[in-house]
C-alpha cells in the first residue's frame, strides 16, 4: 500500500477502534490510537501473513506484548479477513473470545498476552526457532514504553543479542504516558536507544505516525546483520482525536455519546491528508 | 527394625536425573525437534552428556528463569518439543507467571522439568526448597503435574511428556530412586500405581516419599501384622479420582505422604475429593508443616518431619 492508502486505512481503523470500544463500554483507547499506524504498516506492508498462510511454519509472526491495546489488533485482523468484523460486536461480552487482551482463540493472534513483559521472551524463542531450522520468517513484537521496567524484557533483550537474532524486530510504542502519568516521571527508561545498544541491539528512531518513515524502517531490517533490531516509534497517545491526544485519562477512557460523535467528526477522510 | 526384604535391590538405583538425561538422549536420536532449554542448569540437571552429544539441541538461556520459560514457550509455539529444565524452586516461583500465561494459558506445550525438588537441596536452605509447587501449579488450568517415584516411572514420565499435546510439569528429586515394583509396569498420566496391596490402611505417596512409605508398610506387616496398601500417586493433577474412590470405599484409614507443604498439595487434593464425595475415612496428611523448615540435609529434614519409614509407620499406628 502506498502512503495515501495507508493513511485512509488508519482513519478507518481509528473509527472502528472507537466504535467497538464505545459498544463494549471498555477498552484501551489512548494506546490503541497510538499504535494503530504501526500495526497498519506491519499488516499491510510488512508481514507475510494472511488468513490463508497463518498455519504456515514460515509465516512472519507478530506478538503484541502490550496486549491491552488489543482493539487496535482486532480491527486490523478483521480488516485483513481473519474474522468477520461483525464479530467485534461481541467485544468484552459474556462468552466472547474477543476479550480485553489477545488470545489465540481469536484467529490471527499468535500468543496470549496481557501481562506485561512477556512478548519479548516469546518472540526470542520464536525467532530462535527460525534460526535453528534455517527458516526465513521474521518475528515482530510491539512493546509499550510503560512496560519496559518489567525485568523480563531485559533478560530477553540480552539473549536476543547473544543468539544474534537479526530476524527479530521489537517496536516500542513510545507514547510517553502510562496510567500514573508521564513514563519519564513514573520510571524513566531514557535513553532507551543507548540502553538497547548496550545490550547489543541495532536501534532506529521513527515517527510512529509517519507511514513513509515506518515503511522505510521496516524495509531496512535488519538494521545490522547479526543484531536484533529495535524501532523506537515516537507516538502520541490518543492520536487522531484532538481531545484525547496526550491525555492520560484516555489510557482506558471510554467516550460518551457526545465525545464519540465529536471524535468521528474529526476522523474523516480529510484527516488522512494530514496524517 | 524395618529391614526391607521384599523391595528389590537398590544396587541399580539411579538418580532420576541420570534417567532423565539418558532418556532424553534416546529420544533426541530420532527427534531433531527435541530441545533442552536450561538456565545454567545443565550440570545440576546431569545434561552435560546430552549437550556434548546434541550440541544443537541444547539451548542455554543463562540464569534468567522468567526468560527461560518465555523463550521455551516461543520455541514450543513453532512445534519444538521443548524440555525446560531448571531447579524446581526457581522454575515454579520465579517464572510462575510465565508458566501460567505463556505455557498453560497460551497452551504452548512446554515440558517443564523442576529438578532437585522438595528439600533435595537440604542445607542450602529455603531459597532452594520447593514446597509450594504443587499448591501453586494445581491452581493453574491446563497443566499436568507428574512426580515419578523410581527410575521406571521417570523414564515413562519423560516419554509420555514428550508426546503430550498440552503442558506438563515434571518434578524430580536428586537422590537415587530404588525400583518400587517389578510387577506393576503400568504407567499412565492420571492413573495412580498400586505398588502394594493391603486392606488395613492406605498410604498414598508421591515422588521420593513412596519408597519410605513402602518401607513403612513392610515394617508394619512384619512387626504388627498390619497390611498397608501403598500407592504411587505420581500424577498430582489430574488426580486419579477413580482409584481414590475405590480405595476409600474400603473404609480403612488413608494417609497421604508428600515432600511438600501440607497446604495445597497431594493431601489436600485427596481430602477435597473424598470429602466432597461422601467418604468419611480417617484421614491424615503428612508433609512439611507451615513453619520455617528445620535446617539439615534432605534425609534429616525428612526424618524430622516424619517423612521416613519409622515416621510413617508410627503415624499409621496412631491413626489406626
Amino acid at each position: 500500500m502506498n502512503v495515501n492508502e495507508l493513511a485512509q486505512k488508519s482513519v478507518q481503523y481509528r473509527r472502528n477502534i472507537l466504535k467497538y470500544i464505545v459498544k463494549a463500554k471498555a477498552g484501551h483507547t489512548g494506546g490503541s490510537l497510538s499504535c494503530i499506524d504501526i500495526l497498519n504498516v506491519l499488516y499491510n506492508n510488512v508481514l507475510n501473513v494472511s488468513p490463508e498462510t497463518f498455519g504456515s511454519p514460515n509465516r512472519d509472526r507478530y506478538v503484541q506484548s502490550k496486549g491491552h491495546t488489543v482493539e487496535a489488533l482486532y480491527v486490523v485482523l478483521a480488516d485483513k479477513g481473519f474474522f468477520p468484523e461483525s464479530d467485534l460486536e461481541t467485544l468484552c461480552q459474556y462468552k466472547s473470545h474477543y476479550i480485553g487482551h489477545p488470545t489465540r482463540k481469536v484467529a490471527g493472534v499468535e500468543q496470549n498476552t496481557g501481562s506485561l513483559g512477556h512478548g519479548l521472551s516469546l518472540s526470542v524463542g520464536t525467532a530462535l526457532s527460525a534460526k535453528l531450522d534455517d527458516l526465513t520468517y521474521r518475528v515482530f513484537t510491539l512493546l509499550g514504553d510503560g512496560e519496559l521496567p518489567e525485568g523480563s524484557n531485559w533478560e530477553a533483550a540480552l539473549l536476543a543479542s547473544h543468539y544474534k537474532l537479526d530476524n527479530l524486530c521489537a517496536i516500542v510504542d513510545k507514547n510517553g504516558l502510562q496510567i500514573a502519568g508521564p513514563t519519564a516521571e513514573v520510571c524513566n527508561t531514557d535513553p532507551l536507544d543507548q540502553k538497547f545498544e548496550a545490550f547489543g541491539w541495532a536501534v532506529r528512531h521513527v515517527d510512529g505516525h509517519d507511514f513513509q518513515a515506518l515503511t522505510e524502517a521496516f524495509d531496512a531490517l535488519p538494521f545490522e546483520p547479526g543484531k536484533p533490531s529495535l524501532i523506537i516509534a515516537h507516538t502520541v497517545k490518543g492520536k487522531g482525536v484532538s481531545f484525547m491526544e496526550n491525555q492520560v485519562k484516555w489510557h482506558h477512557g471510554v467516550p460518551n455519546a457526545e465525545q464519540y460523535q465529536q471524535a468521528l467528526a474529526e476522523l474523516t477522510p480529510e484527516l488522512a491528508d494530514s496524517l | 527394625m524395618g529391614e526391607v526384604t521384599a523391595v528389590l535391590s537398590n544396587s541399580t538405583a539411579q538418580a532420576n536425573l541420570d534417567v532423565f538425561s539418558s532418556t532424553l538422549q534416546t529420544l533426541a536420536e530420532t527427534d531433531r525437534n527435541l530441545l533442552v532449554v536450561t538456565s545454567d542448569s545443565r550440570g545440576s540437571g546431569k545434561l552435560v552428556p546430552f549437550a556434548q552429544k546434541f550440541p544443537k539441541q541444547l539451548v542455554e538461556i543463562g540464569i534468567a528463569e522468567q526468560n527461560l520459560v518465555g523463550v521455551a514457550a516461543g520455541l514450543a509455539s513453532t512445534g519444538k518439543n521443548v524440555f525446560a529444565v531448571s531447579p524446581a524452586c526457581f522454575l515454579t516461583a520465579r517464572s510462575f507467571e510465565q508458566i501460567k500465561t505463556d505455557v498453560a494459558y497460551s497452551n504452548n506445550p512446554v515440558r517443564l522439568v523442576g529438578i532437585s525438588a522438595g528439600v533435595s537441596y537440604g542445607a542450602l536452605g529455603s531459597t532452594h526448597h520447593s514446597l509450594h509447587d504443587f499448591a501453586a501449579l494445581r491452581a493453574v488450568n491446563n497443566l499436568t503435574i507428574v512426580v515419578p517415584a523410581d527410575n521406571f516411572e521417570t523414564e515413562q514420565a519423560i516419554r509420555q511428556a514428550a508426546q503430550s499435546a498440552t503442558p506438563v510439569y515434571l518434578r524430580f528429586g536428586k537422590k537415587p530412586m530404588p525400583l518400587l515394583s517389578d510387577e506393576n509396569r503400568d504407567f499412565t498420566f492420571g492413573k495412580g500405581r498400586i505398588i502394594q496391596e493391603g486392606d488395613d490402611v492406605v498410604l498414598i505417596a508421591t515422588g521420593e516419599t513412596v519408597y519410605p512409605a513402602l518401607q513403612a508398610s513392610r515394617q508394619l506387616e512384619t512387626v504388627h501384622g498390619i497390611h498397608a496398601m501403598v500407592i504411587s500417586m505420581h500424577t498430582i493433577k489430574p488426580l486419579d479420582y477413580e482409584l481414590l474412590a475405590n480405595v476409600a470405599s474400603k473404609g480403612c484409614p488413608i494417609l497421604t505422604v508428600e515432600e511438600h507443604s501440607v497446604f495445597g498439595g497431594l493431601g489436600e487434593a485427596c481430602a477435597s475429593f473424598l470429602l466432597q464425595n461422601g467418604f468419611r475415612n480417617r484421614f491424615k496428611i503428612m508433609g512439611i508443616p507451615d513453619e520455617y523448615t528445620v535446617t539439615g540435609s534432605q534425609v534429616e529434614i525428612m526424618n524430622h518431619y516424619g517423612l521416613s519409614e519409622n515416621g510413617i509407620a508410627n503415624e499409621v499406628l496412631t491413626i489406626l
